[in-house]
Protein backbone atom coordinates (compact mmCIF):
# COMPACT_ATOMS: atom_id res chain seq x y z
CA UNK A 1 0.00 0.00 0.00
CA UNK A 2 1.71 3.09 -1.05
CA UNK A 3 0.28 6.79 -0.39
CA UNK A 4 -0.06 7.26 -4.19
CA UNK A 5 -2.75 4.85 -4.36
CA UNK A 6 -4.95 7.64 -3.44
CA UNK A 7 -3.96 10.05 -5.66
CA UNK A 8 -4.75 10.97 -9.13
CA UNK A 9 -2.52 11.86 -11.63
CA UNK A 10 -2.88 12.98 -15.53
CA UNK A 11 -1.47 11.17 -18.64
CA UNK A 12 1.93 12.76 -17.84
CA UNK A 13 2.38 11.75 -14.39
CA UNK A 14 1.28 15.46 -13.28
CA UNK A 15 -1.51 15.43 -9.89
CA UNK A 16 -4.16 16.52 -11.05
CA UNK A 17 -5.43 18.60 -7.41
CA UNK A 18 -1.79 20.34 -6.37
CA UNK A 19 -3.87 20.80 -3.07
CA UNK A 20 -3.62 17.18 -2.31
CA UNK A 21 -0.17 17.42 -2.20
CA UNK A 22 1.44 16.21 0.95
CA UNK A 23 5.20 15.93 1.82
CA UNK A 24 4.96 12.15 2.09
CA UNK A 25 3.36 12.22 -1.26
CA UNK A 26 6.57 14.35 -2.79
CA UNK A 27 8.70 11.26 -0.97
CA UNK A 28 6.71 8.75 -3.14
CA UNK A 29 6.76 10.89 -6.13
CA UNK A 30 10.43 10.93 -6.25
CA UNK A 31 10.30 7.11 -5.39
CA UNK A 32 8.36 6.34 -8.60
CA UNK A 33 10.77 8.64 -10.94
CA UNK A 34 13.61 7.23 -9.76
CA UNK A 35 15.14 10.78 -8.11
CA UNK A 36 16.66 11.06 -4.42
CA UNK A 37 15.49 13.91 -2.58
CA UNK A 38 17.86 15.83 -0.72
CA UNK A 39 17.73 19.07 1.73
CA UNK A 40 18.78 20.77 -1.39
CA UNK A 41 15.61 19.57 -3.14
CA UNK A 42 13.52 20.56 -0.68
CA UNK A 43 14.72 24.40 -0.66
CA UNK A 44 13.52 23.74 -4.51
CA UNK A 45 9.85 21.88 -3.61
CA UNK A 46 9.39 24.46 -0.69
CA UNK A 47 9.85 27.25 -2.57
CA UNK A 48 7.62 26.01 -5.32
CA UNK A 49 4.62 24.87 -3.11
CA UNK A 50 5.13 28.78 -1.64
CA UNK A 51 4.92 30.14 -5.05
CA UNK A 52 1.42 28.29 -6.06
CA UNK A 53 0.20 28.88 -3.17
CA UNK A 54 0.70 32.42 -4.20
CA UNK A 55 -0.14 32.89 -7.77
CA UNK A 56 -1.34 29.38 -8.29
CA UNK A 57 0.81 27.86 -10.90
CA UNK A 58 4.43 26.46 -11.53
CA UNK A 59 7.57 28.69 -11.10
CA UNK A 60 9.80 29.18 -13.65
CA UNK A 61 13.66 27.42 -13.11
CA UNK A 62 14.38 30.76 -13.76
CA UNK A 63 12.58 31.82 -11.31
CA UNK A 64 13.01 29.05 -8.91
CA UNK A 65 17.25 30.06 -9.54
CA UNK A 66 17.04 33.91 -8.98
CA UNK A 67 14.89 33.78 -6.00
CA UNK A 68 16.58 30.45 -3.87
CA UNK A 69 20.69 30.12 -3.50
CA UNK A 70 20.27 26.90 -5.92
CA UNK A 71 21.69 27.48 -9.40
CA UNK A 72 21.29 26.34 -12.46
CA UNK A 73 23.47 23.92 -12.16
CA UNK A 74 22.58 22.69 -8.68
CA UNK A 75 19.22 22.50 -9.92
CA UNK A 76 19.81 19.94 -12.83
CA UNK A 77 21.82 17.71 -10.33
CA UNK A 78 19.25 18.00 -8.02
CA UNK A 79 16.22 16.72 -10.13
CA UNK A 80 18.11 14.72 -13.11
CA UNK A 81 15.62 14.17 -16.19
CA UNK A 82 14.83 17.88 -16.33
CA UNK A 83 14.32 19.96 -13.96
CA UNK A 84 11.08 21.60 -15.28
CA UNK A 85 9.04 18.60 -15.39
CA UNK A 86 10.97 16.78 -12.14
CA UNK A 87 10.57 19.86 -9.66
CA UNK A 88 6.85 20.27 -10.57
CA UNK A 89 5.97 16.28 -10.39
CA UNK A 90 7.47 16.30 -7.28
CA UNK A 91 5.86 19.56 -5.66
CA UNK A 92 2.77 18.29 -6.82
CA UNK A 93 2.47 20.88 -9.33
CA UNK A 94 1.15 20.71 -12.95
CA UNK A 95 2.66 20.87 -15.99
CA UNK A 96 5.16 24.61 -16.17
CA UNK A 97 3.49 26.96 -19.06
CA UNK A 98 6.74 28.94 -18.40
CA UNK A 99 9.06 28.86 -21.37
CA UNK A 100 12.72 29.80 -19.51
CA UNK B 1 6.14 5.69 -14.25
CA UNK B 2 9.64 7.29 -15.13
CA UNK B 3 10.78 7.42 -18.18
CA UNK B 4 11.87 4.42 -19.66
CA UNK B 5 11.66 5.40 -23.35
CA UNK B 6 15.58 5.78 -24.78
CA UNK B 7 16.90 9.42 -24.48
CA UNK B 8 15.64 11.85 -27.00
CA UNK B 9 18.10 14.31 -28.62
CA UNK B 10 18.17 17.12 -30.06
CA UNK B 11 20.55 19.26 -32.77
CA UNK B 12 20.08 22.55 -33.76
CA UNK B 13 22.08 24.92 -36.07
CA UNK B 14 22.17 28.58 -35.27
CA UNK B 15 23.02 30.39 -38.50
CA UNK B 16 21.79 34.05 -38.19
CA UNK B 17 23.54 36.37 -35.48
CA UNK B 18 20.93 39.03 -35.27
CA UNK B 19 19.36 39.72 -31.87
CA UNK B 20 15.55 38.68 -32.69
CA UNK B 21 17.06 35.22 -34.41
CA UNK B 22 19.41 34.52 -31.55
CA UNK B 23 16.72 33.86 -29.04
CA UNK B 24 15.27 30.57 -31.08
CA UNK B 25 17.88 28.74 -30.59
CA UNK B 26 18.43 29.41 -27.23
CA UNK B 27 15.18 29.42 -25.59
CA UNK B 28 14.52 25.78 -27.40
CA UNK B 29 17.54 24.17 -26.31
CA UNK B 30 17.17 25.68 -22.76
CA UNK B 31 13.66 24.14 -23.12
CA UNK B 32 14.68 20.84 -24.48
CA UNK B 33 17.41 20.93 -20.95
CA UNK B 34 14.36 21.64 -18.91
CA UNK B 35 12.66 18.57 -20.24
CA UNK B 36 15.85 16.30 -19.91
CA UNK B 37 16.37 16.35 -23.38
CA UNK B 38 19.82 16.64 -24.55
CA UNK B 39 21.12 19.35 -26.82
CA UNK B 40 23.85 20.04 -29.05
CA UNK B 41 23.57 23.46 -30.67
CA UNK B 42 26.00 23.72 -34.16
CA UNK B 43 26.81 28.10 -34.18
CA UNK B 44 28.02 28.46 -37.82
CA UNK B 45 28.01 31.78 -39.94
CA UNK B 46 26.42 34.99 -38.23
CA UNK B 47 25.54 32.06 -35.88
CA UNK B 48 28.66 32.32 -34.40
CA UNK B 49 28.04 35.60 -33.44
CA UNK B 50 26.24 34.47 -30.67
CA UNK B 51 29.00 32.89 -28.93
CA UNK B 52 31.54 35.39 -30.01
CA UNK B 53 32.57 37.14 -26.15
CA UNK B 54 32.93 40.51 -28.19
CA UNK B 55 29.87 40.12 -29.66
CA UNK B 56 27.34 38.25 -27.83
CA UNK B 57 25.81 41.33 -26.12
CA UNK B 58 26.02 43.67 -28.88
CA UNK B 59 23.54 41.63 -31.07
CA UNK B 60 20.89 44.14 -33.43
CA UNK B 61 17.49 43.75 -35.12
CA UNK B 62 17.76 44.73 -38.61
CA UNK B 63 15.61 47.17 -39.49
CA UNK B 64 15.64 47.56 -43.38
CA UNK B 65 14.39 44.33 -44.91
CA UNK B 66 12.64 43.68 -41.92
CA UNK B 67 8.78 43.55 -42.32
CA UNK B 68 7.58 41.95 -39.06
CA UNK B 69 9.10 44.84 -36.64
CA UNK B 70 5.70 45.67 -35.64
CA UNK B 71 4.49 46.58 -32.78
CA UNK B 72 7.93 46.87 -31.13
CA UNK B 73 8.93 49.69 -33.62
CA UNK B 74 6.70 50.32 -37.34
CA UNK B 75 8.67 52.16 -39.34
CA UNK B 76 8.86 52.07 -42.92
CA UNK B 77 11.86 50.97 -45.02
CA UNK B 78 13.16 54.04 -45.96
CA UNK B 79 13.35 55.44 -42.66
CA UNK B 80 15.06 52.15 -41.78
CA UNK B 81 18.50 53.55 -43.07
CA UNK B 82 18.39 56.51 -40.62
CA UNK B 83 21.25 55.93 -38.49
CA UNK B 84 20.71 54.89 -34.63
CA UNK B 85 17.42 53.64 -36.10
CA UNK B 86 19.01 49.38 -36.12
CA UNK B 87 20.67 50.67 -32.31
CA UNK B 88 16.90 52.01 -31.13
CA UNK B 89 14.82 49.39 -32.39
CA UNK B 90 17.41 46.94 -30.77
CA UNK B 91 17.87 49.01 -27.58
CA UNK B 92 13.84 48.74 -27.39
CA UNK B 93 13.34 44.90 -28.13
CA UNK B 94 15.99 44.17 -25.35
CA UNK B 95 13.89 45.93 -22.71
CA UNK B 96 10.81 43.75 -24.36
CA UNK B 97 12.80 40.63 -23.38
CA UNK B 98 13.68 41.51 -20.09
CA UNK B 99 10.17 42.43 -19.46
CA UNK B 100 9.34 39.01 -20.57
CA UNK B 101 12.15 38.02 -17.55
CA UNK B 102 14.50 36.71 -20.53
CA UNK B 103 18.01 37.07 -19.47
CA UNK B 104 20.45 38.93 -22.38
CA UNK B 105 21.97 36.62 -24.86
CA UNK B 106 25.36 36.54 -22.86
CA UNK B 107 23.65 35.07 -19.56
CA UNK B 108 21.07 33.10 -21.46
CA UNK B 109 24.41 31.58 -23.05
CA UNK B 110 25.39 30.60 -19.98
CA UNK B 111 22.73 29.52 -18.61
CA UNK B 112 21.71 26.63 -21.28
CA UNK B 113 25.60 25.62 -20.79
CA UNK B 114 24.90 25.37 -16.84
CA UNK B 115 21.58 23.64 -17.77
CA UNK B 116 24.23 20.68 -19.94
CA UNK B 117 23.43 22.00 -23.56
CA UNK B 118 26.63 21.36 -25.46
CA UNK B 119 27.80 24.57 -27.62
CA UNK B 120 30.15 24.44 -30.85
CA UNK B 121 31.21 26.96 -33.02
CA UNK B 122 31.36 26.28 -36.81
CA UNK B 123 35.12 25.97 -37.89
CA UNK B 124 34.96 26.67 -41.33
CA UNK B 125 33.14 29.99 -39.96
CA UNK B 126 35.87 30.51 -37.35
CA UNK B 127 38.34 30.59 -39.84
CA UNK B 128 36.59 32.68 -41.93
CA UNK B 129 36.16 35.25 -39.24
CA UNK B 130 39.47 34.60 -38.05
CA UNK B 131 38.20 33.49 -34.63
CA UNK B 132 39.67 30.99 -32.64
CA UNK B 133 38.64 29.29 -29.59
CA UNK B 134 39.65 31.74 -27.09
CA UNK B 135 37.20 33.84 -28.68
CA UNK B 136 34.26 32.27 -27.78
CA UNK B 137 32.63 32.06 -24.39
CA UNK B 138 33.88 29.68 -22.11
CA UNK B 139 32.75 26.06 -22.58
CA UNK B 140 32.10 26.29 -26.41
CA UNK B 141 34.15 23.97 -28.11
CA UNK B 142 35.21 24.12 -31.81
CA UNK B 143 33.82 21.73 -34.23
CA UNK B 144 33.92 20.61 -37.77
CA UNK B 145 30.05 20.07 -40.08
CA UNK B 146 31.09 16.82 -40.55
CA UNK B 147 31.69 15.95 -36.74
CA UNK B 148 28.70 17.78 -36.11
CA UNK B 149 26.42 15.82 -38.38
CA UNK B 150 28.55 12.27 -36.97
CA UNK B 151 27.47 13.68 -33.61
CA UNK B 152 23.82 14.27 -34.40
CA UNK B 153 23.13 10.52 -35.25
CA UNK B 154 19.75 10.02 -34.11
CA UNK B 155 18.98 13.13 -33.19
CA UNK B 156 15.99 15.65 -34.04
CA UNK B 157 17.50 17.95 -36.14
CA UNK B 158 16.43 21.75 -36.09
CA UNK B 159 18.28 24.69 -38.39
CA UNK B 160 17.68 28.26 -37.45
Amino acid sequence: MSVLDKVKFDADGYMEDSNAWTPEIAEAIAKREEVTLTERSWVVINYARNEFKVKGEAPTLRNITKNTDVDTKELYSLFPGGPGKMAAKVAGLHKPTGCI
Amino acid sequence: MADKKPARKLAIIASKGSLDMAYPPLILANAARMSGVDVDVFFTFWGLDIITKKKMNKLNVAVVGNPSMHPWFHIPTLLGIIPGMSAAASAMMRSEIKKLDFPPVGEFVQLVMDAGANLFGCKMSMDMMKLTEKDLVEGAKVLGAMEFIEMSDGAQLLFV
